[in-house]
């Protein structure tokens, strides 16, 4: 285990403005402290960003519809969620939150997998090891410990692997962050931490989450390099990720990361976000969309004309049809499920009570 | 189950076979990690740890900082990623900050991923009082775990059982709570080094009897078996099961003993509202109800948060009250004990 040497508190410290690449109207940033990204790059993250954002109205509609029991939207946040994606590598882990559903489907995952949490079927429809995809995590933080326990083990084993952790501003007052990004400093594990500050833990702003000038700033204490990025601009997220993913692969070790940012819908569908905030603030957020902004520069760029839209359009559409058709239909559980996966092997009693449910199910069967 | 060649035994000390067990299993399988707080340089508070750091390195046995939701929560991650952590709470009260990790995490990942996560975690926390401890250092916190499926729950009472229950759980594919009854480390007994034979799920009877089955484990098995010796004096011959597990509960080597003796009484050190000795009275009452002579008694802790050092005398199960539970059985009217009522 190494020990960070003691070095000046000024190194770790995020800039005073979030960086940046591209502004809200789609204008280049003057004077960036950042590479842009490849235009391949920028062009797939606008792709998947717009694919992303009908996926999650998709997903809302369910709700509507009965199909989910709940869906927490990411609608304003693609840039973070895609951006902080396609900036790793394939052998790299991904420890996401229940809101990070957009995120795992960008990770490759199928939607339906990544719905059947919701769709209320099984607490993660997905097998982890097939896309490098930890279960979304419903208690705040605790995932952050996963994700460093997971780089700490690749590490000693000296396999190149990065976990990147996605966490919101709430989390950041749990306890498990703050032993999560002690433990990384101190074990100097490859971990990144992107904090996507969208505002609002539920209801409570951040102003009553925290007294701290940037969630960024939390770095300094623990000795990490930190960073305060537009969470709005992809190819901002995108260039803080992968200069982040590239450091912590070299031994360089964790790096925090603030994505500032807004959730424009409610917490999830069961949520009134008007009891707590005004809609002047709404739409003042809207005027900053993602997905707009990246869309203005790669047209004004000459690389993105309608025909290209559309086509990007169209196909968010299919996919978006594609999963509607696959969730709407009923599916059928065994309710022997119920004793599967608790131990290796079930208990004694684990198989007594699977008895009693299967008699009990063939006595109602008779009736 | 691996295969010795040779027998060879020790005399140990329980925190001594412990170390033996931990070193075994670092020596057999390179992906067993020791880690906790003070277990490296230090060798544990209890020295459960002596020398491992220093025979293994740090890579495999090292100090964390102090926190242990930290210690839990980065052992599932490293436990995602091939690794089998044996981790230390240092003391039983000192573990509930990683209660959240054990619950929501823990127990659940195998379930929560239809078993495409598996989580060999040793979770090791010496529990239980009897040792003069200050407070929040002698909790018997067993329940808080058998609670929880997806957790095993296992307490040695015995060198010997320490040693072979150790290397079963580090072998374990299911996360296991390893409870070491602190009050007992000290107590020396030959110890067989290929003793892996038993499995981890199964009690056992450590004396014989017909009038009465004493039901008990870690801590109080002691004043348990040294009550069946006084009562086996006053012409009750009582028979003795150390439940080594908690979770899973082997109802079928406890209700068979009952069954024959008809009469049981169920001892540990924990308050007995709600405490494992509840557990175990309402199996018997549902499995052997035309078999019992009597109420299956609990003897157990008061219903108190744990006493400070100098009144723990009084808390404690004593030979006494387990020889009175076992007098209170032999009456038609068996009543319970008074201690108790809530």
């Amino acid at each position: 285990m190494t020990t960070t040497e003691r070095t000046a508190a000024s190194f770790f410290l995020p800039s005073e403005e979030p960086l940046g690449l591209i502004n809200a109207d789609g204008a280049p940033v003057a004077e960036p402290a950042l590479e842009m990204p490849a235009d391949d790059v920028l062009l797939r993250l606008h792709r998947a960003m717009v694919s992303g954002r009908r996926f999650d109205a998709q997903a809302t509609a369910l709700t509507k519809q009965g199909r989910l029991a709940v869906y927490p939207s990411a609608r304003g946040q693609e840039a973070g969620e895609i951006g902080s994606i396609l900036a790793l590598r394939p052998q790299d882990w991904l420890f996401p939150t229940y809101r990070d559903s957009m995120a795992v489907v960008a990770r490759g995952v199928d939607p339906v997998e990544v719905l059947t949490l919701l769709r209320g079927d099984w607490h993660c429809g997905y097998d982890p090891y097939r896309a490098n995809v930890a279960p979304q995590c419903t208690p705040l933080a605790t995932n952050t410990l996963h994700a460093v326990g997971f780089a700490h083990a690749a590490k000693t084993k000296g396999e190149d692997t990065v976990a990147l952790v996605l966490l919101g501003d709430g989390a950041t007052s749990e306890g498990d962050t703050h032993e999560a990004l002690n433990f990384a400093a101190v074990w100097q594990s490859p971990v990144v931490f992107l904090v996507q500050n969208n505002g609002y833990a539920i209801s409570v702003p951040l102003s009553k989450q925290t007294a701290a000038p940037s969630l960024a700033h939390k770095g300094v204490g623990y000795g990490m390099p930190s960073v305060l990025v537009d969470g709005n601009d992809a190819a901002a997220v995108h260039a803080v990720v992968e200069q982040a993913v590239a450091r912590a692969a070299a031994g360089g070790g964790p790096t925090l990361i603030e994505a500032l940012t807004y959730r424009v819908e409610s917490h999830t569908n069961a949520d009134d976000a008007s009891r707590y905030r005004d809609r002047a603030e709404v739409e003042a957020w809207l005027t900053r969309d993602p997905i707009a902004r990246l869309e203005r520069y790669l047209t004004d760029r000459g690389l993105l004309d309608d025909a290209a839209r559309e086509e990007i359009s169209a196909r968010a559409e299919t996919e978006a049809t594609s999963l509607r058709e696959r969730m709407n239909t009923d599916t059928v559980l065994d309710p022997a499920d119920l004793f599967r996966h608790v131990y290796a092997e079930p208990t004694a009693a684990l198989r007594r009570q699977a008895e009693d449910l299967t008699a009990e199910l063939s006595l109602g069967a008779e009736e | 189950m691996t295969a010795t060649l040779e027998s060879t035994s020790d005399t140990l000390t329980m925190a001594g076979a412990l170390n033996r067990a931990l070193a075994d299993a670092l020596g057999e399988d390179e992906r067993v990690l020791v880690f906790g707080e003070d277990v490296g340089t230090l060798g544990g508070v209890f020295r459960v740890t002596d020398g491992l750091a220093a025979r293994f390195g740090e890579t495999r046995v090292f100090d964390t900082p102090l926190a242990e939701s930290g210690i839990v929560g980065t052992a599932i991650g490293m436990a995602m990623n091939g690794l089998r952590p044996v981790v230390e709470m240092q003391f039983d009260a000192f573990a509930y900050p990683a209660f959240e990790q054990i619950t929501s995490h823990l127990a659940k990942l195998r379930n929560r991923t239809r078993g495409a996560v598996e989580l060999p975690i040793v979770i090791r926390i010496p529990y239980g009082g009897g040792i003069g401890g200050v407070e929040h250092h002698c909790d018997s916190s067993e329940v808080y775990y058998t609670h929880t499926a997806g957790l095993r729950v296992v307490t040695p009472a015995s060198p010997a059982d320490a040693y072979a229950l150790l290397r079963q759980a580090i072998d374990s594919p299911d996360p296991v709570i390893f409870l070491e009854p602190k009050r007992r480390y000290w107590e020396k007994e030959t110890v067989r080094l290929d003793h892996r034979s038993s499995t981890l799920d199964r009690a056992v009877v450590r004396r014989s009897g017909t009038d009465v089955t004493l039901i008990s484990y870690g801590g109080a098995l002691g004043i348990t078996l040294e009550a069946a010796a006084a009562a086996a004096e006053e012409g009750y011959r009582a028979e003795v099961i150390d439940l080594r597990s908690l979770a899973p509960f082997d109802l079928d080597t406890v209700a068979a003993s009952v069954r024959r003796t008809g009469r049981a009484v169920v001892v540990h050190e924990a308050s007995r509202f709600c405490g494992y000795g509840a557990e175990v009275a309402a199996q018997l009452s549902e499995t052997c109800f035309h078999y019992l002579e009597a109420p299956v008694l609990r003897v157990g802790g008061f219903d108190i948060p744990y006493p400070a050092p100098n009144l723990e005398k009084h808390h404690l199960p004593n030979v006494d009250r387990v020889l009175d539970a076992i007098e209170r059985l032999q009456w038609d009217d068996a009543a319970p004990l008074t201690n108790t009522e809530a």
